[in-house]
């Protein structure tokens, strides 16, 4: 572990809060100002994450760019960041998105302008620290943060429905947390007495080994938790509410990196720290998945407002990550953390689109449109590259991430990965559907006639897109480089302690169980 | 040493006391010379420099541990951290009212000098382990607030208030004292210090009139703190009673019960722990579940916060129950933040009420968000910090606590208590999002900008953050607070 002398990874985390506070003195209403400004701050905040991307030792097999300090010793709490290969992309992912989403709020939002850029920067804040943080405490800090803004986010600036969604969102996403949070505790004692050291810090948690039955209502906990954030089936009921009411920026930042966090949770806390418990939870978490990937395709063919599509299509979408991670093989992992980047590109650029075209006509259903390919040829082109994405054809992101899901997924059990398979039929069935009824044929609305094509700000924005969609399709080995090593040293991690942990188990059940065969014999 | 003389030296031992009974008695001769908003300003500002007096005596004990006036008082860390705690309280309740108890024209020297009384009750009742002198404490306590409660004498619910808490106050405390004087008559000693050395010699120590006493006095604290079943008076008496009285009730009144009945059960009944921890299990559930349940469906914004109190009580007793005598500081560091965030969450509410118009409906929070965003903002993060999400003090308080009893290994009772605080979430938004989601109903009435209410809503956000991202002051002095239970 090498202690870097620049703290980068708090400057990325504390940059965005630092402008969020400096924005609070700024005059309500100059506007423009509050926005460049705002732009200005998610742009350093992007040049200043690149570098890690490039200093990252592909090499290094433990994390990287460590910060530590004291934050309450007594207690064992200690300020600790670090990443890895994972979430060194998901941090590039993040501050890309949130410049992104400064942009295309450009125009969308007029009423309190000045708030909803110090939520978006509190929010990166809060997004940046999840994502950096080693120790159990200050995640979960940073993990219940991320709650406040995406719950303004949705409840001030969203769609007439925006209350209840807000709302929803809040209460499942917490009701799960306090359980984790209990879990959190458990393990800290349980470490405790076993080794007489009381931290919160991952790293050192890593080594604990937990007997069988804790490990599974611990793994439930911490599963349950992330399961909620993912969203797996049949805990994603708040997900099309929350997508649909959310403002475009947030709906992006919502597919794009929220959820996120629950795949990421479940590579960094769930899986590690309860091997042989995951292990065991295979066949339930595959099987979930998959009834996500199959339920979330159909579902998302007969709906007819385009956002909650492209919400039940991420729903889809992240059974195929969950399928990827809990494989637990080389291609599953690694194509499931590609399909996290890939459908925070492909399924935020679709939420892109549709904002736009909402912008245009302050209507979402699909039946409203027909035709548009003639009237706003320039976006159709962008939602045909990105539509193709989201359904992974080869050459886009989508395709890369989705065949190595596949392959891992096959190579683990043929079942899961046979009816996997159908949801890509199904995904193409629904998007292309879809477009072609939003896209194509006559036009039938008379308001769509005058429609304005895509002024230089989206065209900047969608092209941005665009570059990561097709340069992760044709170049993946520039992202795998990355994360190779984290991955070998994480599968081999957790096959190694859930192997160690069942070998405990046998030892310490078999003399229990020999003693109880003696006991009975005695009575007899 | 003569049993009978009390050497004139330990009087420098409680000059925040003397402070708190020569000072009062001075509000009242100026009140009685000055008349209308004149004595209201003079007594008012006299009060607040009188308890930073007070407080300043307080904080010059700190570290000092002795017993005064033959073992009847007790100078201690675990006391001085209580009277500090309610001198900061009173402060604060005391700055609010200088605005507040004016435009509600009760503001005069009865009504400071009645909260300066009502503090020394409190001091007197956490800084002794005799049950006389804790008894004396309870009703000097309990006397001002009967009255402090009703002093909105044109208004029927105020009446209703005062004279709702005084009828069961006095019930309770008739509990209270039946219950020492079982406990006295079962082993003849009113002293809690000599009841853990005579319990420590005499175990297993159980007669039947010791153990109806030990339920009488978890009675009659538990009407103090508001425990489910005891807390009926509570949302009456918080909604009826002045917004700045409601304040001072909910958080003095159960930070001091909460220090007595901590002193007291866990410096002489650590022994019998198996057998009341089951009983208070059940009230600490309950508790929580009744308060936050019902505080679901409040419409008035006092009157929820009033329910919140009860379910706040319902955490501490989560770590009451564990009885780790090493670990109640938790509890210490949970009323610490838990008054910061009460006193700055009512006096939101002070702001925002009408004058003579006691009413608090959730209405009145719409569209704050854009009619006054600087009090949106402290609403939202008392509200937040109620709620525990961090990095506010509220979820420092809560992470403690629950630990507490996830060391002790009682996984359920902190897994109903975190599912609580998801419940209570809900209602803590709603306010939330009154403020921010929704339009301005009605005619609002025009918020009240004083500096006052300003000054004490920063003091109250600073202690909740600097409580929640740097917690280590807080909890050293928490720990060393209980470090008289080791």
């Amino acid at each position: 572990m090498t202690v870097m002398s620049v703290p980068i990874l708090s400057f990325l985390i504390y940059f965005p809060l630092l402008g969020a506070v400096i924005l609070l003195f700024a005059n309500r209403r100059n506007s423009l100002f509050i926005k460049v400004f705002t732009l200005v701050i998610s742009l350093v905040e992007l040049a200043a994450s690149i570098p890690l991307f490039f200093k990252f030792d592909d090499a290094a097999k433990t994390m990287q760019f460590v910060e530590k300090a004291d934050w309450f010793p007594e207690w064992g709490i200690s300020y600790l960041l670090g990443i890895d290969g994972i979430s060194l992309l998901l941090v590039l992912l993040t501050t890309f998105l949130t410049v992104i989403c400064v942009l295309c709020s450009w125009k969308a939002i007029e009423e309190r302008v000045k708030e909803y850029y110090i939520t978006f920067l509190f929010l990166e804040t809060a997004m940046i620290g999840t994502l950096c943080a080693l120790d159990l405490v200050l995640f979960y800090v940073f993990w219940e943060l991320m709650l406040i803004p995406m719950y303004l986010l949705i409840g001030v600036w969203g769609g007439p429905r925006r209350i209840y969604a807000a709302i929803k969102f809040f209460l499942f996403t917490m009701a799960g947390s306090v359980l984790m949070l209990v879990a959190i505790l458990t393990l800290y004692f349980y470490y405790y007495n076993a080794t007489g050291i009381y931290t919160f810090s991952v790293l050192e948690l890593y080594k604990a080994s937990i007997p069988i039955v804790k490990q599974y209502w611990l793994f439930g906990a911490f599963a349950l938790s992330f399961a909620i954030k993912v969203p797996m089936f049949p805990v994603h009921t708040w997900l099309p509410d929350a997508h649909t009411e959310a403002p475009t920026a947030g709906s992006v930042i919502l597919a794009g990196v929220l959820l996120k966090m629950g795949t990421y949770g479940f590579i960094r806390f769930a899986i590690p720290l309860f091997p042989a418990a995951a292990i065991d939870a295979v066949p339930l978490m595959s099987v979930l998945a998959v009834i996500g990937i199959i339920y979330g395709a159909i579902v998302s063919m007969m709906q007819p407002d385009l956002k909650r599509l492209i919400a039940f299509s991420s729903v889809s979408h992240l059974g195929y990550v969950m399928l990827g991670i809990f494989a637990f093989n080389m291609q599953g992992v690694q194509g499931g953390i590609y399909q996290m980047l890939n459908h925070g590109i492909s399924t935020g650029g679709l939420f892109l689109i549709v904002g736009m075209i909402y912008e245009r006509r302050h209507t979402r259903m699909i039946s409203d449109f027909g035709g548009i390919a003639k009237v706003m040829p320039i976006f159709a082109v962008f939602f045909m590259i990105i539509t193709l994405s989201s359904i992974a054809l080869p050459g886009t992101n989508g395709f890369v991430g989705e065949f190595l899901i596949l392959l891992g997924a096959f190579k683990s059990n043929v079942v899961y990965g046979t009816l996997a398979t159908t949801g890509v039929v199904l995904g193409a069935v629904y998007m292309l559907w879809m477009f072609q009824r939003v896209m194509f044929g006559v036009v039938t609305k008379e308001e769509n006639r005058n429609l304005k094509d895509l002024g230089g700000r989206e065209i900047l924005i969608l092209v941005s897109m665009v570059f990561f969609i097709i340069l992760m399709g044709v170049y993946p080995k520039m992202f795998f480089n990355k994360m190779d090593t984290t991955v070998v040293e994480y599968l081999a991690f957790v096959k190694s302690k859930s192997a160690q942990s069942r070998v405990l188990e046998q030892n310490t059940v078999a003399p229990r169980v020999a003693k109880e065969e003696a006991n009975t014999n005695l009575t007899r | 040493m003569d049993a009978s003389i009390i050497p004139a030296c330990e009087f420098r031992w409680i000059m925040p006391e003397i402070m708190l009974t020569g000072w009062p008695l001075l509000l009242l001769i100026i009140g009685g010379l000055t008349k209308g908003p004149v004595a209201s300003k003079i007594s008012g500002v006299l009060c607040v420099i009188g308890s930073i007096f007070a407080l300043y005596f307080t904080l010059n004990l700190w570290g000092t541990n002795l017993d005064v006036f033959n073992q009847l008082y007790s100078i201690d860390s675990y006391g001085t951290f209580f009277k500090a705690l309610f001198l900061c309280i009173l402060i604060l309740v005391s700055i609010v009212s200088l605005r507040y108890a004016d435009r509600e024209g009760i503001g005069s020297g009865e009504y400071y000098a009645l909260l300066m009384f009502g503090v020394l009750g409190m001091m007197v009742m956490t800084s002794s382990h005799h049950f006389i002198t804790i008894f004396i404490g309870l009703e000097v306590m309990s006397l001002s607030i009967y009255v402090l409660c009703g002093l909105l004498r044109g208004n029927a619910t105020s009446v209703e208030a005062s004279l709702k808490y005084f009828l069961l106050g006095a019930f309770a405390t008739a509990f209270l004292l039946y219950g020492m004087a079982m406990i006295y008559g079962s082993t003849g000693i009113l002293d809690v210090v000599e009841l853990k050395k005579y319990f420590l010699l005499k175990q297993p120590f159980s007669t039947t009139m010791f153990v109806i006493g030990l339920g009488f006095l978890i009675v009659g604290f538990g009407f103090k703190i508001a425990s489910v079943p005891f807390h009926m008076w509570t949302p009456d008496v918080y909604q009826g009673a002045p917004t700045s009285i409601t304040a001072y009730m909910a958080t003095g009144v159960k930070a001091a019960a909460f220090g007595a009945l901590i002193r007291v059960f866990f410096t002489a009944f650590i022994p019998f722990q198996f057998g009341w921890s089951e009983i208070i299990w059940v009230l600490a559930v309950l508790t929580m579940c009744v308060g936050n349940i019902t505080a679901l469906v409040q419409h008035d914004v006092k009157r929820m916060l009033a329910y919140s109190s009860i379910a706040h009580a319902g955490y501490i007793l989560v770590a009451f129950i564990t009885a780790d005598r090493a670990l109640a500081s938790s509890m210490l560091y949970y009323l610490m933040a838990y008054s910061f965030m009460n006193i700055g969450a009512f006096t939101v509410v002070i702001a925002l009420e009408k004058k003579g118009d006691n009413n608090s409906e959730i209405d009145s929070f719409a569209g704050l968000g854009v009619r006054h965003p600087f009090y949106a903002l402290c609403m939202s993060i008392f509200l937040l910090s109620l709620a525990g999400v961090p990095p506010l003090a509220g979820f420092m308080g809560k992470f403690y606590v629950f630990s507490t009893a996830v060391k002790a290994q009682y996984y359920w009772l902190a897994v109903i208590g975190f599912l609580n605080s998801a419940v209570a979430a809900y209602y803590y938004l709603r306010v939330m999002m009154y403020m921010y989601f929704k339009e301005t109903i009605g005619e609002p009435g025009s918020v009240d900008k004083a500096p006052q209410y300003g000054l004490v809503m920063v003091i109250c956000i600073w202690a909740l953050l600097h409580m929640g991202i740097f917690p280590k002051t807080f909890l050293t002095i928490a720990q060393k607070a209980v470090g008289i239970f080791s």
